[in-house]
């Protein structure tokens, strides 16, 4: 505890002393409101038309698989070429309306991540099918929460992560995606919450890129609109 | 001269001249600044973003024991368990004492400076614990026993062969080169670590005082894997690092991936608010968050330099830094290199021992153009000279600019001073570059200038038309 009361008391008396506004030349400025940072970020358009191409645009550049199907049947029909062409025996997933229309009749062996579970179990899983939180426009990122989503290893462990998103959980930009947060949780929120942009990546060798550092080598996001 | 002056300046020299090292990290870095300018130019106004970033990060500052306190209580609230650190021992202990207690034995690790800055790896190798770095960059250097090279990019300065020869010494990898198989050596490698540490310890990018939470931000997906699987996590966090709300991670999020790597947004930025919550199936039983001062309230007490304490650690100051691309990052030797570390340092490490980095720039300002946060760099690089000089003068050139100006004051003395210049001038090779001669730090790389064969005071006296009549 005594650290706790030395750092504090350095802090109070190391802060009444005044210090120069921010910015090179004296300027001052108020801490903006948060809300006003949009109109400084990349802009996003208003449509669900725009949005989505902005979404398909960064998903592309990011190495991400982005398709937009009819219904769930078409989105279970993407699942099962996927699973027939990479002969997935063994995949999890967890509970929830989207994913439960999708993940019916694959002929695999489900693990249920929802309930308490084994790692190594985990670890055997080809791939994973999840919800999700929100689709963000501006950065192509993917919002998932441990809450929601099946918990926080379901979609870093399996080398490919399936995403099944509704249309109107594509959200135009980062700050509406934390808008959602404290709408949907108010002060109750789950222990993770990641926004997941593109599939795992590094370049720390030779600055060149290689996917699947140590998440998944690959990343569907499949949207039902 | 300090120890580790000299130091600094041997290595500088050496790896100044070393041509193939220089050219390598300045194809690197303008591969960097290619994407980075291709991503701020999507920003609306990016110049406008910055101001804003510099205005929330000096709000937290200057109110930075109000942010601190509601951070903690909504985290402990949650149940997360707090613990403070004066210095790097006491946060090491802190460390230690976590692991002790649980019975840990393999620890993994994702990306943290702040690790680095209290030497962690090596106060948990000592005491017995296995610790592995899951940043594909970082493992490489951990594997070759080296300091990072950059606090963002560790690994930069490795070429694949070397990487590939470390791989096949210290774990027996096939002799591959190639980028990808490289990294999937370490992936497969690392999954095992995975899923058999006990423990495992993360940095923190953010932490957002409104909620109590912790952001951190990553491309490999090693920090998701070092926060999920085991079932103790502890992070390790500096004192500054918070931001408001969520919704300023809303500005920071972007611009830390821009003027850092030049991403749009990095790989996986994720919050964490504490241990597995209840009706949560996995995630740590045990989130541990460890606050390390370290010197940062003595930044925080100079009013002058405060802003340092705005940092988000993104690295762009080391990416445009011509010195960090001449001399390379280990020759700081320090935890964090180019302008951020040749500025905070001295507050860190002692203001007399680490001055000589504040004076080893060109002060071209590339790093205060580059800040995402509008720290002015070249300015406090400035105030560390300003500083180190008041407090301790250096006699000898006090002397040499006391005679100077003597001589300046006396024409005689001056006339005497510049006969005698053009005199023994023609005898400075024989010395030139060696211990005798008195210019030596000028002379050895460069020429010195002639003095004039004619003064202008004699040209002006035998001009024809000035010469009396």
């Amino acid at each position: 505890m005594s650290s706790q009361a030395d750092i504090l008391g350095r802090i109070r008396e190391a802060l009444t002393a005044r210090a120069p506004a921010p910015g090179h030349h004296g300027e001052t400025a108020p801490a903006p409101a948060a809300g006003s940072f949009r109109q400084w970020l990349p802009p996003v358009g208003e449509s669900f038309e725009d949005r989505q191409r902005l979404f398909a645009q960064n998903a592309a550049m990011l190495k991400a698989v982005f398709k937009t199907v009819p219904n769930p049947e078409a989105a279970a029909a993407e699942i099962r070429q996927l699973v027939t062409a990479h002969q997935w025996k063994k995949m999890a997933t967890h509970t929830s309306p989207l994913t439960d229309a999708v993940c019916g009749n694959l002929g695999v062996d489900w693990l249920r991540t929802d309930q308490p579970y084994e790692t190594a179990e985990l670890e055997k899983c080809s791939a994973s099918v999840t919800a999700c939180e929100a689709l963000v426009a501006q950065t192509g990122s993917v919002l998932v929460t441990s809450r929601s989503c099946g918990g926080r290893a379901i979609s870093i462990l399996p080398p490919h992560h399936i995403v099944v998103a509704a249309k109107d959980q594509l959200l135009p930009d980062l700050a509406a995606a934390f808008e959602l947060m404290r709408r949907k949780y108010k002060d109750d929120y789950p222990s993770t919450i990641s926004f997941i942009t593109g599939p795992s990546r590094t370049g720390d060798i030779e600055r060149i890129l290689v996917l699947g550092a140590h998440g998944p080598k690959e990343l569907t996001i499949l949207l039902i609109a | 001269m300090s120890e580790y002056s000299q130091q600094f300046k041997a290595s500088a020299t050496r790896l100044t001249a070393d041509l193939d090292h220089r050219q390598w990290i300045s194809k690197a870095l303008r591969g960097y600044e290619t994407k980075r300018d291709e991503f701020k130019g999507r920003f609306q106004s990016w110049e406008e973003a910055r101001q804003a970033a510099a205005a929330v990060k000096y709000e937290v500052i200057n109110h930075l024991d109000r942010y601190l306190a509601e951070f903690v209580a909504k985290l402990e609230a949650r149940g997360a368990v707090v613990h403070w650190a004066s210095d790097a021992r006491e946060a090491r202990e802190h460390i230690l004492r976590i692991a002790r207690e649980n019975q840990a034995r393999f620890i993994i690790k994702s990306k943290s400076m702040t690790s680095e800055e209290i030497h962690l790896n090596d106060a948990l190798q000592k005491a017995g614990f296995e610790v592995f770095e899951s940043d594909l960059g970082e493992y490489i250097v951990q594997l070759r026993d080296e300091p990072p090279y950059h606090i963002v990019f560790p690994a930069m300065h490795l070429k694949r062969g070397e990487i590939s020869q470390v791989f096949q010494q210290k774990l027996g990898a096939e002799p591959v080169t190639d980028p990808e198989a490289l990294t999937m050596i370490a992936r497969r490698i690392m999954r095992q670590k995975f899923c058999q540490a006990d423990m495992g310890i993360s940095g923190v990018n953010f932490g957002v005082a409104e909620t109590g939470m912790i952001s951190i931000t990553e491309n490999e997906g090693n920090a998701r894997l070092t926060t999920s699987l085991p079932r103790i996590h502890v992070a390790l966090m500096g004192i500054e690092k918070l931001v408001r709300s969520m919704d300023d991670l809303a500005l920071f999020l972007p611009m830390l991936a821009t003027a850092g790597a030049g991403q749009n947004l990095t790989g996986y930025n994720t919050l964490y608010g504490g241990p597995r919550l209840k009706g949560e199936s996995d995630g740590p039983t045990q989130f541990h968050l460890v606050l390390l001062d370290n010197g940062r309230t003595r930044i925080l007490a100079d009013a002058e330099q405060r802003d340092l304490l705005h940092c988000i650690r993104c690295g762009a100051c080391l990416n445009v830094c011509p010195i960090f691309r001449n001399i390379g990052g280990h020759s700081y030797g320090t935890t964090y290199q180019g302008p951020i570390g040749s500025v905070i340092t001295p507050h860190l490490r002692g203001l007399q021992d680490w001055k000589h980095l504040s004076f080893s720039s060109s002060l071209c300002g590339a790093c205060s153009q580059a800040c995402p946060v509008r720290i002015d760099l070249a300015h406090h690089l400035l105030h560390n000279r300003r500083n180190a000089i008041r407090e301790k003068p250096p006699a000898l050139e006090k002397l040499a600019f006391r005679f100077f100006s003597l001589m300046m004051r006396h024409p005689g003395l001056y006339r005497f001073g510049m006969f005698m210049g053009k005199l023994l001038q023609p005898l400075h090779p024989i010395v030139k570059g060696s211990a005798l001669d008195p210019a030596k730090a000028w002379t050895k790389t460069r020429e010195t200038p002639k003095f004039a064969q004619t003064s202008f005071r004699d040209w002006w006296k035998n001009r024809p038309q000035n010469r009396p009549t």
